[in-house]
């Protein structure tokens, strides 16, 4: 058997299968509905940028938080078999701490810029640090432990800017919020491209998947070969933070101001889902960093599709929920067993067998 | 067929991804018998168990009960039907209590009626004298508790087909012996039991009949009575027994004397109370006793794999601290532990990633071990080792028990360790595979390679030991070496009576 | 027996009272007590305390006391705190419309005089001076009338509305809802973004996708605005001035008249936050109205005649 061929479709493919089918579906259905949801425009907006736009970019634009809380989510989710819930109130205290050493440096340029995220990053880093000894040190269940910063991290948000809702306005933001002049694709998105190098490279330099996989399956296990599973545990939660660091920027750049309230409000259950509907187990080990940024690609799509047929953004979140509901079943182990009860055979009749006893 | 049969498994075919695990099996179990169904690692045994207790369903071929045709959908079927199963590893609830392990899944109401389900999970415990109280968490049970637990679940169900999926592997003489009284008793009663086991010794003590698979495929049904037990093992692995013979007499061990290579004075653990040992360069010992005697213990301690509470160990001579597992790896000690599904092998993870992962740990977070020479590594050890599976990607749980092993004995192999523990390599898996294991250790010791093995079967490490630790009640209290290797020597020293 | 105590207390207080007024006249400072919410709760009350301070300040013939919170029973703490010292004017800005009968109560026993400003009390009449507040329904009128003279052809309208039920939100949109009921413009959507500008964007984004026809966005304060404008920049829609939607927003904040004032919005209208001045004159006697509630004048702003000058005298917030 040729490796590469059966590492794409023997390993890979298997686990993004669902998400996959998921977008190929939406993609069919909006063809059918109207087919220029598809269309893409070039034009100039009032900052003087040339912008892409259509629906197709609001799609990849908007899952940009997303799909890079996603990429740390994951790594979360892998080594601990749970999931950080305060993703969302971190990123408040993220973009405060941003906004707070822009306010106090008092001008805004590349320089200040760049401190301000390294802080907001440090800060957002400890918080991380913080949620991982919970988990990994005094072994408390993931969403327990960051339940507490879920709780009160925007209350933390509030004290660093003293409650108000300052804005920052700047060509500078503005380029990280929406479109490097010249550049008509959104930066975040560029971004998103980034985050998913910097992972691409993380796993490729150091052997970190391997062992935040070994330390999801079996953490006794890998205690005995070695592995320290409690500053991997750690690692991830740090790494996170990262995420949670640049998907606040992103927040408040996009608007120009902090609103520590409702700074990506919700969205950790949608950063879960991401990772879940990418074929995750959420109870952890085997991952896919690919496969959760399809997930936050498919539940834009799906928003976007929504608001393509008038659905109210209020009144989307209902909508949301069933299309995810079935996504999720259609995931579900038992669906899948059933799945290749039906097609099984035949798929395995191509292959070229046998070794005999693989199995006992 | 006889007018008794009791449950009659024709032309039956399992297909797995990339394998063909069954091809037109047959089977017969008639009433009161017992019937050892026997075979190599992948011979099929587990698969054949699986399918007749609904975890599996068939691709063809068909089941009856008592000249009825029947349709086994699920592990509850199965029961309902009257089969009950005790599986190989242990497939209870550690955080359940004995009676609710025992009850669980059976309850005849809504509500779970605690206090009925004790009681009745006591008497059933003292019938079969298990000690173990039905309100005890099975978790803090012993591994042989466990599974006797797991065989009065079965009991309890009044089932017709009782299958003992490897019932004996963590049980030790006397438990073993109260197991076959109890499987004797069941058999006057008329319930058929289908016994799965490597102990050659307990097929021929307990079964009537014995049916032996290859590679997927019935080779026969025989009376245990003609069938001498060296002409089962040929069966079973389908050559003759030259080697088996051969390796049994590498008895004369030349220990040619070498520099010690770990020397540990007062060591314990958490688990372990002081002891002192040392290994020899080249030198294969073992440690012995009874389940609970503290030899696992002793040599986790030596690993660092429990919290190391004092002693002192050199390594060649020099003083080193090992206080976790990733110290004794630097200093070049492998550890294969004792629960293989708990403490060895990473289930999703596949051949070639539980293959490398001792390695990688070693050389560090920060140089990755290249995807080409991961593939090389892999497929190396999967050749030399004769790892049977569809592909070094395949999830290593997908693998059968030994070659499950053999997969954790080449992680430790390609660390290419000074100093290999290996606690209970052998356990659960078959003849062949056992042999090969034993085989390797000569081998590595000859290359220089200390070897510390322990197994539950003495005369395994007979075989293989130059010196074996005797402990009792945690304590280290014999050592024996030279002519005193026997196995009359070995019991003495074990029960303790003057030698 | 603490009640008789607090009474004596009282009692012992209208008498010093008199002397410190009598102190209060020798030097000629009038004592004004302040009870507001924090300079930090928004660049509505940053302004709002920077007024209070610059125009009851030393110059003017004040001394001035302030005490700030979100909370009622503190800020209810603080106004008896100021009867206690003897002020001679007492001015309220309440967290909670309940709680204040007896502390006005006493104020009045102690001949203390009460203005309210910014928000209205549950109280009796009696109780208070004068209050001095916003009209937000005439803020939307005002917008709506500009919006009127721009002689579009069409109107078609995002309605973002600020939390439901709040005084801004019910003034600000009646006067659309008018236009809407009288067919003169049309509601492309109408929904509530609760003030936040998150929210906000992603109602004009679901607009956008939806591929309906808007030129105009009407937000109830300027972060919703802000959020809107975000939205149209990542879509390449054009806005203000020369753009092809309208926006508008609410508040005045110094930011948003920026943005005004580089033609990115069209209109601002005003929530004014300085009340002191009407107060002081009040006080003073310079002024004559005598009716209980006081309309502070509220001015709407067209990015076409904005000035910097504007900026820095509307302007709330940095």
């Amino acid at each position: 058997m040729k490796k590469t061929g059966k590492r794409f479709f023997g390993g890979g493919l298997g686990q993004l299968t669902i998400p996959l089918i998921a977008i190929a579906l939406l993609v069919i259905f909006n063809l059918f509905r109207d087919p220029s949801f598809f269309s893409i425009d070039l034009s100039h907006n009032s900052d003087g940028n040339i912008v892409l736009a259509g629906n197709l970019i609001s799609i990849i634009n908007g899952a940009s938080e997303l799909a890079i809380l996603a990429m740390g989510m994951t790594l979360v989710t892998a080594a601990c078999g749970g999931q950080d819930i305060s993703v969302g109130a971190a990123a408040a205290i993220a973009g405060s701490v941003f906004v707070k050493v822009l306010k106090t440096a008092g001008h805004i340029n590349g320089g200040t810029v760049l401190l301000a995220f390294v802080c907001a990053c440090i800060v957002a880093m400890l918080f991380g640090t913080f949620n991982g000894v919970l988990v990994a040190v005094f072994k408390i269940q993931p969403m327990i432990a960051t339940l507490i910063l879920y709780t009160c991290g925007r209350s933390i948000a509030y004290w660093i800017n003293g409650g108000a809702t300052p804005t920052v306005s700047s060509p500078i933001i503005s380029a990280i919020g929406s479109f490097i002049p010249g550049i008509p694709i959104p930066t975040p998105v560029l971004i998103v491209v980034l985050m998913a190098i910097l992972f691409k490279l993380l796993f490729h330099f150091t052997s970190l998947e391997l062992f935040t996989q070994s330390v999801g399956i079996n953490g006794s296990a890998a205690r005995l070969n070695g592995i320290n599973a409690t500053f991997i545990k750690l690692l991830s939660f740090i790494i996170l933070g990262v995420c949670v660091c640049v998907a606040g920027s992103i927040g408040v750049s996009r608007l120009g101001l902090i609103n520590h309230e409702t700074l990506l409000l919700d969205i950790e259950m949608d950063t879960i889902l991401a990772v879940a509907i990418g074929g995750n187990s959420l109870g952890g080990g085997r991952f896919k960093i690919s496969g959760s940024i399809i997930g936050a690609y498919v539940i834009q799509m799906l928003t976007i599709t929504l608001y393509a047929m008038k659905v109210s953004s209020t009144d989307v979140k209902a909508y949301k929920a069933i299309v995810i509901v079935l996504l999720v079943v259609i995931g579900s182990p038992v669906v899948k067993e059933k799945f290749s009860k039906l097609v099984g055979p035949n798929m395995y009749r191509h292959k070229k067998a046998v070794v005999k006893g693989g199995e006992e | 067929m006889q007018e008794n049969v009791l449950l009659q498994m024709s032309h039956i075919e399992k297909r797995f991804p990339g394998v063909l695990a069954l091809n037109n099996v047959d089977f017969t179990l008639r009433k009161g018998e017992i019937h050892a169904l026997m075979g190599e690692n992948g011979a099929g045994k587990s698969t054949l168990i699986k399918v007749l207790t609904g975890v599996y369903q068939m691709d063809g071929g068909e089941i009856t009960v008592e000249g009825e045709p029947i349709v086994i959908k699920s592990p509850q079927d199965a029961q309902n039907k009257g089969i009950s199963t005790v599986y190989q590893e242990i497939t209870l609830c550690p955080n359940l209590t004995v009676a609710e392990n025992m009850f669980i899944g059976r309850e005849k109401g809504e509500w779970v009626r605690h206090k009925e389900y004790e009681k009745r999970a006591d008497e059933i415990l003292t019938q079969l004298g298990i000690p173990a109280r039905s309100t005890q968490q099975l978790g803090n049970c012993s591994l042989a508790v466990q599974q006797m637990v797991a065989i009065a679940r079965a009991v309890d169900m009044k089932c017709k087909v009782l299958i003992l999926d490897e019932p004996t592997s963590s049980l030790d003489d006397k438990e073993v012996n109260m197991l076959f009284s109890l499987m004797r008793d069941l058999k006057g009663q008329g319930v058929g039991i289908i016994f799965v086991t490597h102990f050659l010794e307990q097929v021929y003590e307990v079964s009537d009949r014995i049916t032996v698979l290859r590679n997927g495929e019935l080779v026969g049904e025989y009376l245990t009575e003609e069938l001498p037990q060296v002409e089962l093992v040929s069966k079973m692995i389908g050559k003759e027994l030259e080697e088996l013979s051969s390796l049994g007499e590498t008895e004369e061990k030349n220990i040619v004397p070498s520099e010690v290579f770990y020397e540990a004075e007062g060591l314990s653990s958490s688990e372990a109370l002081p002891f002192d040992f040392s290994i020899r360069k080249g030198e294969v010992n073992g440690f012995t006793g009874l389940l609970g005697s503290g030899r696992s213990e002793s040599v986790r301690a030596i690993f660092g794999a429990d919290k190391v509470n004092g002693g002192t160990v050199k390594i060649k001579g020099q003083p080193v601290k090992i206080n976790k597992p990733v110290d004794a790896m630097k200093h070049g000690i492998g550890y294969l532990a004792e629960d293989r599904k708990r403490d060895g092998i990473i289930a999703e993870l596949s051949v070639r990633e539980n293959i490398i992962l001792a390695l990688q740990v070693m050389n560090g977070m920060f140089k990755p071990i290249s995807r080409s020479e991961q593939e090389a590594f892999a497929d190396e050890y999967i050749k030399v080792l004769n790892i049977k599976t569809a592909g070094r990607e395949t999830p290593v749980g997908s693998l059968s028990g030994g070659n499950q092993q053999k997969v954790i004995l080449a992680r430790w192999l390609l660390t290419h360790p000074d100093y290999l523990i290996l606690d209970e390599p052998t356990r659960g898996i078959d003849v062949g595979t056992k042999l090969e294991i034993q085989k390797l250790v000569l081998k590595l010791a000859e290359e220089g390679v200390s070897v510390t093995f322990i197994s539950s079967e003495v005369e395994e490490m007979l075989r293989t030991c130059s010196r074996l630790i005797v402990m009792r009640d945690r304590h280290i209290v014999g050592e024996l070496k030279g002519k005193d290797l026997n196995q009359t020597q070995v019991m003495k020293t074990i029960a303790g009576g003057e030698a | 027996m603490k009640k008789l105590t607090s009474l004596l207390l009282v009692g012992l207080l209208a008498v010093s009272m008199v002397f410190a007024g009598c102190g209060g006249k020798k030097s000629g400072a009038i004592k004004v007590g302040v009870v507001n919410n924090p300079p930090s709760e928004s660049g509505y009350r940053e302004a709002n305390v920077k007024d209070m301070e610059k125009v009851f300040s030393a110059e003017n013939g004040y001394e001035l006391k302030t005490a700030y919170s979100l909370k009622n029973d503190e800020q209810l703490q603080a106004a008896q705190g100021f009867i206690t010292e003897g002020v001679d004017y007492l001015l309220i800005s309440a967290a909670e419309t309940t709680g204040w009968d007896e502390v006005l109560k006493k104020a009045k026993e102690a001949g203390i005089k009460v203005y309210l400003f910014d928000r209205m009390i549950d109280v009796d009449e009696s109780l208070y001076e004068a209050a001095v507040v916003s009209d937000m329904a005439k803020e939307g009128e005002t917008a709506v009338n500009w919006l009127l003279s721009q002689n579009l052809d069409t109107y078609n309208v995002i309605h973002i509305q600020g939390a439901m039920g709040s005084d801004a939100q019910i003034g600000r949109t009646g006067a659309l809802d008018a236009q809407f009921a009288s067919g003169k413009m049309n509601k492309v959507v109408q929904q509530t973004a609760t003030w936040d500008e998150a929210e906000a964007k992603k109602i004009v984004e679901s607009v956008i996708n939806s591929g309906e026809d808007f030129n105009v966005i009407y937000a109830e304060n300027d972060g919703m605005a802000k959020g809107a404008v975000a939205a149209l920049d990542e879509n390449g829609i054009t806005h203000g001035v020369d753009g092809k939607v309208i926006v508008m927003g609410f508040d005045c904040n110094k930011w948003a008249l920026r943005e005004l004032l580089a033609g990115k919005w069209n209109y601002d209208g005003q929530c004014s936050p300085f009340q002191a001045q009407i107060i002081s004159d009040l006080i003073q006697g310079k002024s004559t109205n005598s009716s209980k509630k006081i309309i502070n004048e509220e001015k709407g702003f067209d990015a076409k005649t904005l000035t910097q000058g504007d900026i820095d005298t509307y302007g709330l917030g940095e």
